[in-house]
């Protein structure tokens, strides 16, 4: 497979991935506020910045906004072009490089993710999250599960298909870190939580939902929502699809078939940082990570997952890219005559 | 829906000079007027919209916003009777098969100039005379793999051909997807109506590619070098590999060691074999012609010379697009094959021959003039239909520099029955069929049929608002 064509499906996966998982944190922070009454300005900021933070992308947000107020927080995680990371930018990026690689994905993955993309550019888009967020969200969520789906059921699963799963299992073990982290303004540096009282519980709960984890939640432990349970089912419960343990061993599972190394060795350093992880995950417990602290722990997990990306890129992708600079090259390829129809 | 139809004074593919339906519409006409108007219209609704979902689409260059848009596409299809098309065969294997014997001799040894046929100067003086390939043997001998020669037809319904497109023609995709919304939006008339197939041409064009690698490789690795997502042919591109299931690659996929080109891969470095290039010689190998290249491959012309790669279509086909050159064919064909023309040339007129220079200068505003080497609609004098500035222009230019252009009658193009804004009207079209030269010659027996959708226009390019139709070719004569 050609390097530059398995580094255009790693990054549709990736951009079609956080585009869902920044569509479920946008509609569970609306959802949220619902349930709150009568917030003045510091605590509605108090409730916005942190989403931008999940994303990483405060810095970016304030060169464009003054203050984190809900429509600033919106506009820049759904719509703003500015914003390299906006759920509209995620599905144009995805769909540029699917467009790359057309002829190695199927028709009816390619066909989706036109669809959405025509969507999210046309002006029905705006009317829709005007009228209904949660509809503009469904939309969003639905198409990605629907492309997952598609891809899982129509794609060859040879290589470029591992680099589709390497991609969406390291940016969802990435989001969901980040999502969960989102209250750890709440909890002590270190050392066990303790329960929280019922607005802390919709807090905890709204997490949940943002990585749909109510229901499996629910099913293990109970309605009672408590920040170190939500903790172990995020990151360390062995089954759920969306956490970090899960999104590592997946990850792992793709990288090793991608080489052909056996588990217990590695050839390159995105193995090597990958199986260390998923090592690291599978031996810890949940008061581990409270020992060593909630944030702490998930910056880490972050830092790591980072460098599994890099190591990647290099192993894999390094090969194929240019020193020249793009400009140079759409111009040239703008220029090739194809004799006219 | 066609009552109110009528051919206003042009050749019409459709009706006769009575307003009589020709035979081999009679069908197609019968079947139609069964469909309501508004289903019409409703199908033609979902033909543009699945295209769009599809990204069957061009690139506009300039264009920031959106960068893509559909080829308008015309839902009343182009029919072409068998004899005709038997004709029309005929004549693009006779000048495909000339063709390549010219290009062979002129970069060998060159009878063709030494025999008086053509005066040396003019292929000499060629902008696309690879002088770097004089006495170099391409695989099979064969130069043009892959011809979208341009036809017309005239005020009687006279084929002629306009251009020849040795280079890297294009299109061929609409031809392939317009059959397929076709089949969608008529299901039943297809085989009623006994329309020959065209699904085959990337399995011939597949077939063309492997017969022409390097001796001694027995299963090659093919590939389509393409410049990449910004051109206007890259879902061309991406469509053709996905259909004949090669790879598609760009030029920073490639790298040359040893002379042999080979592919970077997630497993290191593949050899290629054949290489579908869509990219123009000029920007092939930045070690050979233009060195700011940032598409080619350096030593991709070292490794073909070795014989260790070929490409389609070779380097240097691009002087039979001269449209000098052009002029010659009727004479090349006479020359190397000993037979008449079997499609007519259009009447052309030489800008550095005296007489002919004279005649252009004072005809300008009734002739069509070319420049050599431009396509797509570019670089062109339309003299009825322009202004005195612009024809002064040309003036100039022809006289400074008249190697460089040529001048035609304005040819009054046959028209079609076309549905513009709720109604049929008559537009005018030409035709580019694909003719394949591999170990056999293929003409997949239909053609993209580009329509000029504005009123009155007689360019039918999709840069100045061209269409295209779908074109059946019949298994009998109605």
């Amino acid at each position: 497979m050609l390097s530059r064509v398995a580094n255009s499906l790693y990054w549709m996966s990736r951009y079609i991935e956080r585009a869902e998982n920044t569509a479920r944190l946008v509609e569970t922070s609306l959802q949220l506020l619902l349930d709150y009454r009568n917030l003045d300005e510091q605590h509605i900021a108090e409730q916005w910045l942190p989403i931008v933070q999940a994303t990483g992308e405060e810095e970016a947000f304030f060169k464009l906004h003054p203050k984190a107020t809900g429509a600033a927080v919106t506009e820049f995680l759904v719509f703003q072009a500015e914003n390299p990371n906006s759920i509209v930018q995620c599905i144009c990026q995805a769909r540029e490089n699917a467009r790359m690689v057309r002829d190695q994905i199927t028709v009816e993955l390619w066909e989706e993710l036109n669809r959405v993309y025509l969507f999210v550019r046309s002006r029905q888009a705006r009317l829709v999250w005007k009228q209904s967020p949660s509809e503009f969200f469904s939309e969003i969520k639905a198409s990605s599960l629907q492309l997952t789906g598609i891809a899982y059921a129509t794609l060859i699963h040879n290589e470029g298909w591992l680099f589709l799963q390497a991609g969406r299992f390291l940016e969802r073990a990435d989001k969901t870190s980040r999502i969960l982290d989102v209250r750890h303004q709440s909890l002590p540096e270190t050392g066990p939580p303790g329960p929280v009282g019922p607005t802390g519980a919709l807090e905890w709960a709204a997490i949940l939902r943002s990585c749909s984890a109510w229901d499996g939640y629910k099913s293990l432990f109970g309605a009672e929502v408590h920040p170190k349970w939500v903790t172990e089912f995020l990151v360390l419960c062995e089954d759920f699809p969306r956490s970090i343990l899960f999104c590592a061993n997946q990850l792992n599972i793709s990288l090793r078939k991608i080489s052909g190394v056996p588990e217990g060795r590695f050839v390159n350093d995105a193995e090597r940082h990958a199986g260390r992880l998923l090592a690291e995950l599978q031996f810890s417990t949940v008061d581990d990570i409270f020992k060593r602290g909630l944030h702490r722990y998930l910056d880490d997990v972050q830092v790591k997952l980072n460098s599994i990306g890099d190591a990647l890129f290099e192993a894999y992708f390094f090969l194929s890219l240019a020193s020249l600079g793009e400009s140079d090259f759409v111009q040239q390829e703008e220029q090739q005559q194809q004799t006219g129809v | 829906m066609l009552e109110n139809y009528r051919p206003f004074g042009y050749y019409d593919e459709m009706l006769d000079e009575k307003g009589g339906t020709r035979p081999h519409y009679q069908k197609f006409r019968e079947l139609l007027e069964q469909i309501p108007a508004e289903e019409f219209g409703h199908r033609r609704q979902s033909v543009d919209l699945a295209f769009l979902r599809q990204g069957i689409t061009f690139n506009v260059y300039g264009d920031e916003q959106g960068a893509e848009k559909i080829f308008p596409f015309d839902l009343i299809p182009r029919i072409i009777p068998a004899s005709e098309w038997d004709y029309l065969e005929r004549g693009l294997a006779q000048r495909i098969t000339a063709l390549n014997l010219f290009l062979h001799d002129i970069y060998h040894e060159q009878k063709i100039l030494k025999d008086g046929v053509i005066p040396p100067f003019y292929v000499l003086s060629a902008k696309h005379f690879r002088r770097e390939f004089v006495n170099f043997k391409v695989p099979k001998d064969i130069y043009i793999h892959i011809c979208g020669t341009d036809l017309i037809r005239g005020a009687k319904g006279e084929w002629m051909v306009l251009e020849d497109n040795a280079r890297c023609p294009s299109g061929v995709s609409y031809l392939l997807e317009n059959r397929r919304a076709m089949k969608r939006s008529f299901s039943g008339m297809f085989e009623s109506i006994g329309v020959r197939p065209v699904e085959h041409y990337p399995q011939e064009l597949l077939k063309m590619l492997r017969y022409i690698a390097p001796a001694g490789v027995a299963d090659p690795t093919v590939v389509l070098l393409t410049p990449g997502a910004c051109n206007s042919a890259y879902f061309e591109h991406t469509y053709l590999a996905r259909q004949m299931g090669i790879e598609i690659v760009e030029g920073r996929d490639l790298m040359v060691r040893e002379e042999c080109v080979f592919m970077r891969t997630t497993k290191g470095l593949q050899q290629v074999h054949v290489i579908y290039r869509r990219i123009d010689d000029d920007f092939l190998d930045p070690t050979v012609f233009r060195k700011d290249s940032a598409l080619g491959v350096p030593g991709i012309i070292r490794a073909f010379r070795k014989g260790n790669v070929s490409l389609a279509n070779s380097v240097g086909t691009g002087i039979a697009d001269d449209k000098v050159m052009y002029y010659f064919v009727p004479r090349i064909i006479q020359y190397y094959l000993k037979q008449e023309p079997i499609i007519p040339n259009v009447p052309t007129y030489l800008a550095s021959e005296e007489s002919d220079r004279k005649y252009i200068l004072e005809n300008l505003e009734n002739l069509v003039v070319k420049a050599a080497n431009e396509s797509g609609g570019y670089g062109m004098l339309m003299g009825p239909k322009s202004t005195r500035e612009e024809i002064a222009q040309f003036r100039e230019r022809i006289t400074a520099d008249p190697r460089n252009y040529i001048a035609q009658p304005m040819i009054m193009l046959s028209q079609h029955p076309t549905y513009v804004d709720g109604q049929f009207e008559g537009r005018h079209i030409d035709l580019r069929p694909y003719i394949i030269y591999g170990e056999k010659i293929t003409i997949v027996p239909s053609g993209m049929t580009r329509v000029a959708l504005r009123k009155g226009s007689l360019v039918v390019n999709s840069s100045q608002g061209g269409g295209s139709k779908d074109t059946w070719v019949l298994y009998g004569d109605q």
